[in-house]
């Protein structure tokens, strides 16, 4: 029963990513010119001579004299195989470039959102058993600060502090000496270090709404007869809670991770530049900018792949989570 | 013995600062093995005495004086003071569940959806009683089978919503009283159930008293009940006990003017013809609403029904759904051939329980579900409308026609929206005047429905529930409706808001002519708004027949499982609780054999007793010996 639900939602995703496949092409196509142009342009207007027949060339040599539709085939089918096409900026593969960035974004995504619960639901469970006692007003107070304030803001504050205070620079994902170096447990270690600041700054926000979320949901699950029933059983007042009303509550929250983690990942991309980390946010707006189409065009479909997955999993955690969805799941028409 | 002496018990609420005393020195006893019944309205403070002895009051709640004793009779030296044991202390807790046991009004939401029914109970047996899985699982498989499920051991895996309302409670029972409680606390333990499901729910408690001994504080609005269950009664009214006594001495002898008003305010079956409710409180007086150029009675006889109903058939199909088409279909026939008339200026009552397909016909005349098959026609006088082709701008002209009233007064109206944008929201859809012209309008609706026109800034919130169902009915009248579909307009409410809802309709049909059609599953209120009425079970309508006919000479034997499993206020016509069917009233399998359907003969037709009164059987059946 659950395979099969499963088998159909893997199913499911198919023509949601062909078509958002399609929405990505066409979006990166509108604007007017390619990448050649986009260079020749640069080049003219910082002086130098461009090499038009080299240009052409080149446009040849990547079909871009090629109807659009031809052209969106050879991506689709290129991805399929694996390959995410060319970058022409960096005159490399796109997954040379992307490589270690993916993995470090989704380190950074996967952390935040670790932070974020970890923070979130001992906060929100609180706020939402205190509610309207002194604890619970200066959480929200502490948490609508965090949601205010923008994420670059806090990070440059941070940098800035860390400076002052440390007199370290907090910049980056790794130290310096491990940039463009293979994986090794020292860069790891490394990588840990540094990773607390982005995670922090990053999950800011989303913790001071998720709080906010967990407290609304819980009250409104505290109000609920199964809970007084609990309760009239003699069950202890921690015990009673955390099995039934937090267990309902975290349906919202299963619910949620498929929209977590592209939110995370762009979200945090102002903050990478910010904080000059390694990570995928500033690679892709340079890439959109320059109209490196290919470049472009692979990450965002890998983002809605991560998407798409991420709901996927969310569904699934679902089902597991909630007899009424496994039972009764089909809708009754 | 007393298991329970409450003693000038006093509860406060403090809410938004402002302190206000809801129960007011309340002083009651429930003795061993014996049931007593807490009656009042909602808002009388007799749910939060309960909380209290469980010691579940909400947070803005506090005990200020008085005491509840408890006395276990296992332990019968010793008494404790519930009202002074710290509210999360475990002394409290070994009570609750262990020697206490609650049932609530809805088995629905009393029950934990993603946790299986045998856990729950499960949790509440450990917790008391700690043992290995398996004997507690033997144990709790013993009392499902105890408390009416087939099959226990499957059971126990199962969760709520995959259960009927009558089974849930059930299972709610199983959990109240798996650790054999000396007392049992059932807080409106059937008003969420129909009729037959009521008695035979009522009938299992009073198996279960007898066996195990313990006490129940019943707690009721329904007097039927009380009269049916209840060994003393403790009336009360606004936080004060009014009366108490032996039920003999209660319902004999009603001294208080408060019980007397509220055994009048209930709709029973001895109303003389033309007889009217008297609600507790009279409402507001309401100026008579504009009459409507009446319609001639003579005319009114000849001429042709306002709707007709022809042959009405809806299959619900659930299962799941496969992507690709396949997947374990199952259909429902939801309407089964149905056809009834509704004439000019009548009240039909719709009778049966839920799940019948009364709501399903309601939606397909209002044209908000698609039939699989059948016909409607409207016929005003001057056209005749075939009801299921309208389209488009017809369809739109057609809809202010028929209008619809709402079971819950509190889900149908927008809690966002003031009163005024409520009222004015079908006039403005369907452009009927002025922006003056459609507040005029309003003004005249509040004043129609008995609602004062200063309420019409305030959101329904602030509401009590009788008035929201006032605001629902003026927006059913905005647009001079024909027909007013009623579904279950008083089921959620008080019996003495009810009474006055009732009247009103009563009233505003007699002033404007209007036509009801009138849903409900409690016959007491069906027999006194309707003119006629039709029963239906399984999608069919089983019998129709003028209201007096249908009471009198019942033929059907669902029609007469109803009748017989209405609890009347009244000692000497006690429920006969074992004739309740096994399967419910609805089981056709334990009709006599000519109302079933003779699986190689014709199918069952409408066979006239005369006098409009029509049964469903087999054709050419001798049904006047059932008569």
């Amino acid at each position: 029963m659950l395979l099969k639900y499963i088998l159909k939602r893997i199913l499911v995703m198919i023509p949601t990513l062909l078509i958002t496949s399609a929405l990505i092409f066409t979006v990166i196509n509108l604007p007017e010119g390619d990448y050649f142009e986009t260079l020749a342009a640069e080049m003219q207007a910082q002086g130098e001579k461009a090499d038009l027949s080299r240009i052409e060339f080149l446009k040849k040599e990547y079909g871009f004299d090629r109807p659009p539709i031809e052209r969106y085939f050879w991506w689709v089918t290129g991805l399929l195989q694996g390959d995410m096409g060319y970058s022409f900026e960096y005159q490399r593969p796109v997954r040379e470039i992307v490589g270690d960035r993916l993995l470090l974004t989704i380190v950074v995504s996967f952390f935040t959102i670790i932070f974020t619960w970890v923070v979130a639901f001992p906060i929100g469970i609180y706020s939402a058993t205190h509610q309207y006692s002194w604890g619970d007003y200066g959480l929200t107070f502490i948490g609508l600060i965090g949601l205010a304030v923008p994420h670059f803001l806090l990070a440059l504050v941070f940098m800035y502090f860390a400076n002052v205070w440390f007199g370290t620079s907090i910049g980056g994902l790794v130290d310096p000496q491990y940039l463009n170096q293979p994986w090794s447990w020292a860069k790891v270690r490394s990588v840990l270090e540094h990773l607390w600041i982005p995670v922090i700054i990053i999950g800011a926000g989303g913790t001071a709404g998720m709080i906010r979320a967990v407290r609304a949901n819980l009250l409104d699950e505290l109000q609920k007869q199964y809970y007084v029933t609990a309760r009239a059983k003699g069950l202890p007042p921690g015990k009673a809670l955390r099995k039934y009303p937090l267990r309902m509550s975290l349906n919202f929250f299963v619910s949620d991770i498929g929209d977590i983690l592209p939110s995370i990942v762009s979200g945090a991309e102002i903050v990478a530049i910010v904080l000059s980390l390694q990570t995928t946010g500033p690679l892709l707006i340079r890439a959109l900018q320059s109209q490196d189409m290919y470049l472009a065009g692979s990450f965002l479909m890998f983002l809605s792949f991560l998407t798409v997955i991420g709901v996927l999993i969310s569904d699934i955690a679902l089902a597991v989570l909630d007899p009424r969805i496994r039972l009764q799941g089909a809708a009754t028409k | 013995m007393d298991i329970l002496r409450i003693s000038d018990l006093r509860i406060g609420f403090t809410i938004h600062g402002l302190a206000r005393e809801v129960v007011k020195g309340v002083s009651l006893r429930v003795p061993a093995g014996k049931t007593v019944a807490l009656v009042g309205e909602s808002g009388s403070g007799k749910s939060v005495i309960s909380q209290a002895i469980m010691g579940l009051l909400p947070r803005a709640g506090a005990i200020t004086g008085g005491e509840i004793l408890f006395r276990d009779p296992l332990a019968p030296q010793s008494t404790i003071d519930i009202a002074a044991l710290p509210s999360e202390g475990s002394e409290i807790r070994a009570l609750r569940g262990g020697r206490i046991g609650m049932i609530f009004q809805e088995p629905m939401s009393s029950l934990s959806p993603v946790h299986t029914i045998g856990n729950q109970i499960e949790e509440a047996l450990l917790l008391h009683r700690p043992m290995p899985k398996r004997e507690a699982r033997g144990l709790i498989e013993t009392m499902l089978g105890r408390v009416g499920f087939k099959d226990p051991a499957r059971a126990f895996g199962l969760y709520s919503f995959e259960l009927s309302g009558g089974l849930r409670q059930r299972a709610m029972l199983a959990m109240a009283l798996i650790c054999q409680p000396a007392l049992l606390i059932a807080d409106e333990p059937t008003t969420a159930l129909d009729v037959t499901i009521q008695a035979q729910v009522l009938d299992l408690m009073r198996e279960l008293q007898a066996e195990m001994g313990m006490a129940i504080l019943l707690i009721t609005h329904d007097l039927g009940v009380v009269a049916n269950m209840a060994d003393e009664v403790v009336v009360i009214f606004h936080g004060e006990i009014m009366e108490r006594g032996p039920v003999e001495d209660i319902f004999r002898r009603p001294r208080h003017p408060y019980l007397k008003a509220l055994l009048k305010a209930s709709p029973h079956f001895d109303m003389e013809e033309g007889e009217r409710l008297v609600a507790l409180r009279e409402a507001r007086p309401r100026p008579p609403a504009a009459v409507r150029a009446p319609v001639p009675a003579a005319e009114t006889a000849k001429a042709a029904p306002l709707l007709s109903v022809r042959d009405l058939r809806k299959t619900y199909t659930t299962g799941s759904r496969s992507f690709f088409g396949k997947g374990t279909l199952s259909s429902v026939l939801a309407v089964d051939d149905v056809s009834f008339d509704i004439r000019r200026g009548e009240c039909l009552g719709l009778v049966g329980e839920s799940g019948c397909g009364k709501t399903t016909v309601s939606k397909i005349i209002m044209r908000a579900v698609t039939p699989d098959s059948g016909r409607i026609t409207f016929d005003d006088g001057r056209e005749k409308v075939d009801v299921l082709s309208l389209e488009g701008e017809a369809l739109r002209a057609f809809r202010p026609r028929v209008q619809m009233i709402f079971q819950d007064p509190v889900s149908s109206l927008s809690p966002r929206m003031t009163v005024m944008n409520i009222l004015r929201e079908p006039l403005a859809i369907h452009d009927r005047g002025s922006g003056r012209d459609q507040t005029t309008r309003v003004k005249a609706l509040m004043q129609d429905v008995g609602l004062d026109v200063r309420f019409l800034n305030r959101y329904p919130h602030s509401f009590s529930g009788g008035q929201r169902q006032r605001i629902g009915i003026a927006r059913a009248l905005a647009l001079d409706p024909d027909l007013i579909i009623c579904d279950e307009p008083v089921s959620a409410l008080d019996v003495s808001v009810q009474a006055q809802i009732l009247n009103l309709l009563k009233d505003l049909q007699a002033e404007r002519g209007l036509t009801f059609l009138f849903i409900s599953h409690n016959l007491a209120v069906v027999n006194y708004m309707a003119d006629r009425i039709a029963v239906m079970a399984n999608g069919r309508i089983v019998e129709i027949a003028p209201r007096h006919a249908l009471f009198a000479r019942p033929v059907h034997p669902y029609t007469r499982a109803l009748l017989r499993s209405v609890p009347y206020a009244d000692l000497d016509r006690k429920l006969d609780f074992k004739l309740a069917a096994p399967g419910g009233a609805s089981d056709a399998s334990q009709w006599s054999p000519v109302f079933q359907r003779d699986p190689e003969g014709e199918a069952l037709a409408h066979l006239p007793l005369g006098d409009g009164h029509f049964v469903l059987a087999r054709p050419g059946a001798d049904i006047r010996e059932f008569a």
